[in-house]
């Protein structure tokens, strides 16, 4: 570089660009900027540090130095100071299935595929085909998982007919091919007289009365192939979920529990905020009798309880009635959840909407909803999580879920060694760490997904 | 009155407010309005806040609902009939003060919504047509970015647009320049003066004298819920005949 006398000055060759100062670069500068930074910052340093050195080298320690790698029973672990991995290894299929007969374990093991097949392109926004992709998760994957889990073949009896009279003996026990004649004329008749009933109501009260009725036996033609689904005998072993353990337990009542809650919460939450008081008032009662309940007492209703009030006859399967006590419960809260979004949008959204001549529905689901759900996704997801944890609770009504079969194989004296229980928790609380902290970074992902280019 | 078949009224008015009178509770906001607004014709309301100008033009679309007298439309009525009210709200277009643009969606997608949902229109068809208004309106290389991107004379200058993809008869403006800042109100106003000289039936709920003494046919002045005056621009800003209306032009003019 040079400088003439009078100061002025061309640069005749680029300065190139130079690497920062040391200091400026890298783990010297993230740490003077963000953990050394002021004398608070550099005392909560300091004991962040000594907390990680007292707690992370016995945990390493235990779980990987001193583990047991290798081992066919309880020998290999009496005398070791570390976690007792043969011990789930041996158990693991206890674990992930419960008491599925091992030769039937394909089925579980098919519908875990496809969950993980349907479900993950549902996640990643960019994928293609959301609609079809969205049909099959919601729709088809759930019968589809219902009639490979328990094999199907519900041999449905009655519908509405054969509960009011003795349909039965109208039409005999005959049968086509697999299905019952009598159900199935039963639920034909009670469909078309259903759709005639609302028709009816709705031709009185001033509505389009074929619109309705159209929609009602459209309605019935889904459940019934939904029914047809689960009533056809395709060949499958049945399973009783009694048999059903594990994480296959924990997943269904999660998956269960977390699809469904979302939209029941969704339109309680609409109905808590709905002008017409009838609706409003259903709401309420609804949303606080779930929300001041614990959920063991309804999970305890409802496998020991609600049996004794059913008729005679007519029992359900104690894993559903345990899903549909979830759901609700869940659904309670998560309309709580969904209100506080609803009333985060502000009046004037709703206006807009309606000036441009949209309706009640397509204002809601078009406009309220999308902004609504998307302030309140943490709370969602933490719902979701709170719901994942709770389902070990079904525990205390002899369902036995992962943490479930954890305990039952801690009884196992082939297995009895001072490390066995330590191992067996160390490995749930890893279980459930990874989904539970799979959900919640997913839901920092959708947040900063649908915070982009909105800012007001 | 209401067995009265509305075909009755004038044809060639776009709006008809007979005897309106309304109430929030005990307050009673609007007063014996008596107003006919004629196809093609720009009128500007104006007085002091809380006059009930603003409540005026919101029973025209059914965002207030009034208890007494007649309201309408474009020859339908307005009753509690909610199949009306949605068909008098695909005809009247409304631009509000605070624009109510829908911040989870593009520009685009604000105007195509309600042409694809309300009016079914296929979505390439609306596309063009929100194109042609954005256009209009000046700002159609802003159709993929979202409201909360644009400045606050764009974001009305948007919801116009949006009004008008819905191909209205009926254009109601409820003080669409008082939440910008000065130097876009400008841009907002040459819009709606473009919209009146297209032949738009306007009625506009503002201060901007300026523009109600360019384009409107009728300036009317509310005090306490009720019409004080009514009148032609020149004669209205020139010779106001209640005390009212010149003591709150005295303030407005300086």
């Amino acid at each position: 570089m040079s400088t003439t006398a009078s100061g002025a000055f061309v640069r005749h060759e680029l300065v190139p660009a130079l690497p920062a100062p040391l200091a400026e670069r890298g783990a010297i500068r993230f740490a003077r900027e963000h953990l050394f930074s002021g004398p608070l910052n550099i005392i909560m340093t300091v004991i962040c540090a000594a907390l990680l050195a007292l707690a992370l080298p016995p945990l390493v320690r235990f779980l990987l130095i001193d583990a047991v790698w290798e081992g066919e029973n309880r020998d290999a672990c009496l005398n070791a100071a570390g976690a007792c991995w043969p011990f789930v290894q041996a158990k693991f299929g206890q674990f992930v299935y419960g008491f599925y007969p091992i030769a039937e374990r394909w089925r579980p093991n098919l519908v875990y595929a496809l969950c993980a097949i349907l479900l993950a392109p549902l996640l990643i926004p960019s994928a293609p085909f959301k609609r079809l992709n969205a049909v099959l998760f919601f729709a088809v994957f759930p019968v589809l998982a219902f009639v490979l889990l328990t094999g199907g073949n519900l041999d449905l009896r009655s519908f509405l007919l054969g509960r009011l009279l003795n349909w039965e003996s109208v039409t005999g026990i005959s049968r086509f091919a697999d299905l019952r004649l009598g159900f199935w004329s039963d639920y034909a008749i009670s469909a078309l007289i259903l759709s005639g009933i609302v028709a009816l109501v709705t031709g009185l009260i001033g509505a389009t009365a074929r619109a309705a009725a159209y929609a009602t036996l459209t309605g019935f033609v889904l459940l019934g192939i939904v029914l047809l689904c689960v009533d056809l005998d395709v060949g499958l072993q049945p399973v009783e979920t009694r048999l059903w353990g594990g994480l296959l337990v924990t997943l269904v009542v999660a998956i269960t529990g977390i699809v469904a809650s979302l939209p029941l919460g969704i339109l309680l939450a609409l109905g808590r905020r709905s002008s017409m008081p009838m609706v409003r008032f259903f709401c309420v009662i609804f949303i606080e009798f779930w929300r001041g309940v614990p959920l063991i007492t309804v999970l305890f209703f409802a496998t020991y309880m609600l049996p004794l009030f059913l008729p005679t006859g007519l029992s359900f399967d104690g894993l559903l009635r345990v899903l549909v006590g979830v759901t609700l419960f869940a659904a309670a809260y998560m309309a709580e959840v969904v209100r506080g979004g609803l009333q985060a949008i502000p009046k004037g959204q709703y206006e807009g909407a309606m000036a441009l001549g949209l309706g009640y529905w397509q204002t809601t689901g078009l406009i309220i909803l999308p902004q609504a759900l998307t302030l309140v996704i943490p709370g969602i997801v933490n719902n979701f999580i709170g719901l994942f944890k709770d389902t070990t609770l079904v525990l205390i009504v002899a369902i036995f879920d992962f943490l479930g079969q954890l305990r039952a194989a801690f009884t196992d004296p082939n297995w009895a060694s001072p490390v066995t229980l330590y191992t067996g928790f160390a490995f749930a609380g890893m279980v459930y760490f990874v989904f539970c902290y799979g959900m919640s970074r997913y839901s920092l992902f959708l947040e900063r997904r649908a915070s982009a280019g909105q800012r007001r | 009155m209401s067995s009265e078949a509305p075909k009755s009224a004038d044809c060639q008015a776009a709006v008809e407010m007979i005897d309106v009178h309304k109430w929030y509770g005990d307050f009673h906001v609007l007063k014996d309005i008596n107003l006919k607004v004629m196809r093609g014709e720009r009128i500007v309301i104006c007085g002091p806040s809380g006059s009930g100008k603003s409540t005026l033009i919101r029973c025209i679309n059914r965002l207030e609902t009034h208890q007494k007298g007649r309201i309408i439309v474009d020859g339908i009525e307005i009753t509690d009939d909610l199949k009306k009210i949605d068909e008098i709200r695909r005809e009247v277009g409304m631009v509000f003060q605070h624009f109510n643009l829908f911040p989870h969606l593009t520009v685009l997608e604000n105007l195509t919504l309600a042409p694809i949902w309300v009016r079914k229109t296929p979505k390439h068809e609306a596309d063009e047509i929100a194109m042609k208004y954005l256009t209009r309106v000046k700002i159609p290389e802003q159709a993929h970015k979202y409201p909360g991107q644009l400045s606050g004379g764009q974001q009305q200058r948007v919801a116009i647009a949006r009004a008008l993809c819905m191909n209205p008869k009926l254009m109601l403006f409820d003080e669409p320049t008082s939440a910008l800042d000065p130097e876009m109100v400008k841009e907002v106003l040459d819009t709606m003066v473009a919209l009146a000289e297209d032949g738009m039936t306007m009625l506009v709920v503002s201060h901007e004298m300026g523009f109600a003494r360019q384009v409107a046919n009728r300036v009317i002045f509310m005090d306490a819920g009720q019409i004080i005056e009514a009148n032609s621009p020149k004669e209205f800003f020139e010779h106001p005949q209640h005390e009212r209306t010149k003591l709150f032009l005295s303030q407005i003019l300086h």
